[in-house]
């Protein structure tokens, strides 16, 4: 991989670049699933190229190619040069490139057990016996399971000496059963929505789980929600489980403090972002009590944004994005850096593979857990009157990440600090700073998870790649609840 | 990237590393560039070859796939070894259909294959080059600057073949080139957007396409609010086409047989208004992709709703027989393999990719529908779409990059962007008036030949910020 690498650095250096850097990737992937009692499919997959990224005369260029024969690789790189000379014929100033030292390093996730060496077999039978667990509920008219592994080394070398060995494992795994009747299609997942829980671990994450031990529940739910009351329209206290909080933090915190979509280059996909620069350090973004990081260091957790390096060879660092509810930070990247004064990018350039140009992505994306001790029961216990909700259905906000609207599976009335009856269809809207503004409550260690967010898409020609949101349970007052419905 | 010719010698390769009964090969490279332009400037500039072999093998009811993008010898038997591994392990699935053959596959109407091939390969668009792309981006910029605007966009260009062999004696190859454009023009509070794509470059013009949303931004400016509620909509295609689109995952034989489709129980029901008819045909001279599915069978013309009446759904082959089989056959229209179906093995069976609306009797222009409100909401693009309720279809989202106000026949003003919460079933009972069908790009589904659409009663839930 590393030969690879240094000849496209060669090849570009003598066409007269003035930096580049080369990344050689090769993934493996296992995917299952099953439904209905039936494996629904079963694949591996494997992908190998290389990436060559060059600056000439002051404009950027990217060629991939998966061919890395010297021929191919040596035209990879002639490619990126010549296509950096066609973005030259269209710039305003060149590409500045915040100093970093250059690393050599190596490292891999740490894990317990290589989800790869664990058999097929192994893993479908776990599956199925999920499966017949959520079909044994009456009522169930579709069960869904799925698993996934994924290992991704890299080599990155770069034309000022970095020379980074990766080498990331990510596991995924959940469920849903459905049940239609009458006028209505319930759901319920696993240990969420859209996937399950993903993590950079190894086959230890799906040992964890409980899988087997929650799918009766889960299923029931499904089928008790064709009871439950609707979720009435209004305005409500809600408290929001640890997983649907992590997907509030990745569209109204993670994707506005992009640097790249604060500075218009994403306006034409992605979208822009209303934290425009004069905000920084200046806007009360939420309550005293919000503290939110951007930590891809392995110290954080096992997120699916956690590494040792970026994709242009940056460590990975924390970067306290709010602040007793004060913005304090963005994602940044080397170019993007000197917008907002800093010397050093804050190492959150990301690619989905070795065909792909990276780009700021969220990293751990995280809200720190309360102080002082606060379990899930004891908040719901704290609250007189309010709507408690679990798990993602729909999602959706703007293209600045002002207004918001999140659906969720499954929900419940608490009455006098006691979970009261279900409700079936709840959702809840606003606007971003007034929500986060509205949260009086958050608990504490014990109730924080790192969840995985596998599908986030962004960019053009698009890139879904993984990030990561840890998140406690907590509560915000006077939120609009149903407008769904309305 | 990968030829037929190499696609077949690389399958005898993988035929004899195989002991599968039957083993199955797709091949899909590209050639693919893109150059991406903000703040009136390139900031991002790609190019990209790949090719990838899907291997799938069966045994007696047992079947797997193994994609690699490596043809050497060790590559593909590492991934025959790993496909078979995989089939092997599973309990035999009695509803697995043997693959194939060459005559099953391309039985059908043969005219439809030569006007694909007509109308999906360009060698203007294949060359293409990055000097090429930057001249049109510069184009565009100037169009910004004339207007005092900001631009973001890209314009891509590619060259792409898939094919299928499989043991049988099938070997189907199309090879195809698409270029696209897509524009943001960004005032002080306000935007324009346009996107076009076509197999042919010269159907694009990229300077109508950034004057016009550089005219939607210009005209959008300092943004009024109103209330939201329920509004007579303009929307423009691309809206049409974004919105649209979340429901054609439900018209498919395994949606119903899982009983999670908006159909269940309701094919052969006018659900929509008299004026909707929509066909799935991927011969159409406005469509793009290839003519045969994933299990290589040729797409077959089929006429998804008539007059408002949902007439049928599609079925690859295998979903065809669980649906003859099934409790359903009485409630469903005609049951027979449509040529609609995903590469095997998949949970979701198949589903309408060449979407193409019925012309109306009386087709309007977007110039019509504005001339003909009293009071209105025209909208350029919705956006961040995604699924409140699966069956009554209720679907959310964004307008973007030009809302406006029209009364009396005019346009007044932009508009602060809504939230829509919107049947889907509602919304196509309540068009009042569409344009000739056109093909139409958007962000959230995959493209179509849909028209414009006025439609009375759409609910605006919420107003954002800008």
């Amino acid at each position: 991989m590393k030969a690879a690498a240094q000849l496209a650095l060669d090849a570009a250096s003598v066409r007269g670049v003035t930096y580049a850097d080369a990344r050689v990737v090769a993934t493996r992937n296992r995917s299952l699933t099953t439904k209905n009692g039936r494996v629904g499919h079963a694949s591996e997959s494997e992908s190998l190229g290389i990436g060559v990224r060059v600056i000439a005369e002051g404009a950027w260029g990217f060629a991939a190619s998966a061919d890395l024969s010297r021929a191919a690789v040596e035209a990879a790189a002639a490619r990126a040069v010549e296509i950096a000379r066609a973005s030259a014929r269209v710039k305003k100033e060149d590409v500045r490139l915040a100093p970093e030292p250059a690393a050599v390093a190596e490292w891999t996730t740490p894990y317990k057990v290589d989800p790869f060496t664990t058999s097929v077999e192994q893993n479908l039978d776990l599956l199925l016996k999920v499966d017949a667990e959520l079909r044994a509920v009456a009522g169930v008219t579709l069960a869904e399971t799925g698993m996934n592994f994924q290992r991704e080394e890299s080599s990155f070398l770069s034309s000022e000496g970095a020379r980074i060995h990766q080498t990331k494992y990510s596991t995924g795994a959940g469920y849903a059963a459905y049940a239609f009747a009458g006028s209505e299609i319930q759901k319920r997942s696993y240990p969420n929505s859209f996937g399950g829980q993903w993590q950079n671990r190894g086959y230890e994450l799906i040992e964890e789980m409980k899988l087997v031990e929650n799918a009766r529940r889960i299923a029931e739910e499904a089928v008790a929600l064709h009871h439950a009351d609707q979720c009435t329209e209004g305005t409500a206290t809600i408290i929001l489980d640890s997983s649907q909080l992590g997907l509030q933090i990745h569209e109204s915190i993670g994707h506005p403090i992009e640097l790249d979509r604060v500075l218009g280059m994403e306006a034409n996909f992605a979208g822009t972002s209303f934290l425009t620069l004069e905000k920084l350090g200046n806007l009360r973004y939420a309550s005293d009590l919000v503290n939110v990081v951007a930590d891809a260091r392995q110290e954080h957790g096992p997120g699916l944004g956690t590494f040792a390096y970026d994709d242009e060879g940056v460590a990975a660092q924390s970067m306290p994005i709010i602040t007793n509810g004060r913005f304090t930070g963005y994602l940044s990247s080397r170019e993007t850096a000197h917008t907002i004064g800093a010397l050093r990018s804050g190492g959150t350039l990301r690619a989905e593979g070795w065909n792909r140009l990276p780009m700021i992505r969220m990293t751990n994306v995280s809200i720190l857990p309360g102080e002082p001790p606060l379990s899930l029961e004891q908040l719901i216990a704290a609250t007189d009157d309010g709507i408690y909700m679990q798990t993602n259905k729909s999602w959706s906000i703007d293209d600045k990440r002002y207004n918001f609207q999140f659906g969720c599976e499954i929900a419940w009335e608490i009455k006098n600090g006691k979970r009261a009856r279900m409700l079936k269809n709840p959702s809840y809207s606003g606007i971003t700073t007034e929500f986060w503004n509205s949260m009086d409550a958050i608990c504490s260690r014990d109730e924080w998870t790192l969840w995985g967010t596998p599908n986030c898409g962004k960019g053009q020609p698009q890139q879904v790649v993984g990030t990561g949101h840890g998140a406690s349970p907590a509560r915000f007052r006077k939120i609009r609840v149903g407008s769904a419905y309305s | 990237m990968v030829t037929k010719e190499q696609g077949a010698d690389v399958f005898d390769r993988i035929r004899r590393l195989s002991s599968a009964d039957e083993v199955e090969a797709i091949f899909t490279g590209s050639r693919f560039a893109l150059t991406r332009f903000a703040n009136n400037t390139i900031h991002q500039n790609v190019g990209e070859e790949n090719s990838i072999v899907s291997i799938r093998t069966n045994f007696a009811g047992r079947t797997a796939r193994s994609t690699t993008n490596q043809f050497d010898d060790e590559s593909l038997r590492r991934a025959v070894t790993a496909s078979e591994s995989l089939a092997r392990v599973q309990a035999p699935d009695p509803d697995l259909l043997p693959m194939p053959t060459a005559e099953e596959a391309n039985s059908g109407d043969e005219s439809a294959d030569k006007s694909v091939r007509a109308t999906r390969f360009f060698e203007q668009t294949a060359a293409i080059t990055p000097a090429d792309r930057a001249e049109v981006v510069r184009g565009i910029v100037s169009v910004a600057g004339k207007h005092k605007l900001t631009t973001a966009g890209i314009y891509s260009t590619s060259q792409s073949g898939e094919g299928i062999f499989n043991s049988r004696g099938l070997a189907n190859w199309h090879r195809q080139t698409l270029a696209e454009i897509s524009i943001t023009m960004l005032g002080g509070d306000s935007s324009g957007w346009q996107k076009l794509n076509s197999p042919d470059v010269r159907n694009l013009d990229p300077r109508w396409l950034a004057e016009t949303a550089a005219q939607k931004a210009v005209e959008s400016a300092h943004p009024r609010e109103i209330a939201p509620g329920k509004y007579t909509v303009i929307l423009e295609p691309a809206a049409v086409l974004d919105i649209v689109g979340f429901m054609f995952w439900d018209y498919s034989g395994v949606a119903i047989l899982d009983q999670r489709s908006f159909l269940n129980d309701r094919i052969g029901t006018k659900l929509f208004g008299e004026n909707i008819n929509i066909c799935d045909d991927a011969a159409h001279p406005l469509q793009a992709g290839s003519p045969f599915d994933g299990e290589g069978m040729r797409r077959q013309r089929v006429q998804l709703v008539e007059n408002g009446v949902v007439k049928r759904v599609v079925y690859a082959r295998g979903t065809a027989r669980k649906m003859k089989n099934s409790g359903y056959t009485a409630k469903v229209g005609p049951i027979e393999a449509t040529g609609h179906g995903f590469p095997l093995p998949n949970e979701m069976g198949e589903m309408p990719m060449n979407v193409v609306f019925g012309a109306p009797e009386n087709p309007q222009s977007v110039e019509q529908m504005i001339a003909s409100a009293e009071r209105g909401v025209l909208v350029t693009r919705l956006w961040y779409i995604r699924e409140v309720d699966p069956y009554e279809k209720i679907v959310t989202g964004m307008t973007r990059d030009g809302t406006f106000l029209v009364e009396n026949g005019k346009i007044q003003c932009g508009l602060r962007n809504f939230r829509f919460n919107q049947s889907l079933i509602s919304m196509l009972k309540n068009v009042e008036a569409m344009s000739a069908p056109v093909r139409a790009a958007g962000e959230e589904s995959f493209d179509m030949v849909v028209p414009a659409m006025k439609v009375r009663e759409f609910n605006f839930t919420e107003a954002t910020k800008f």
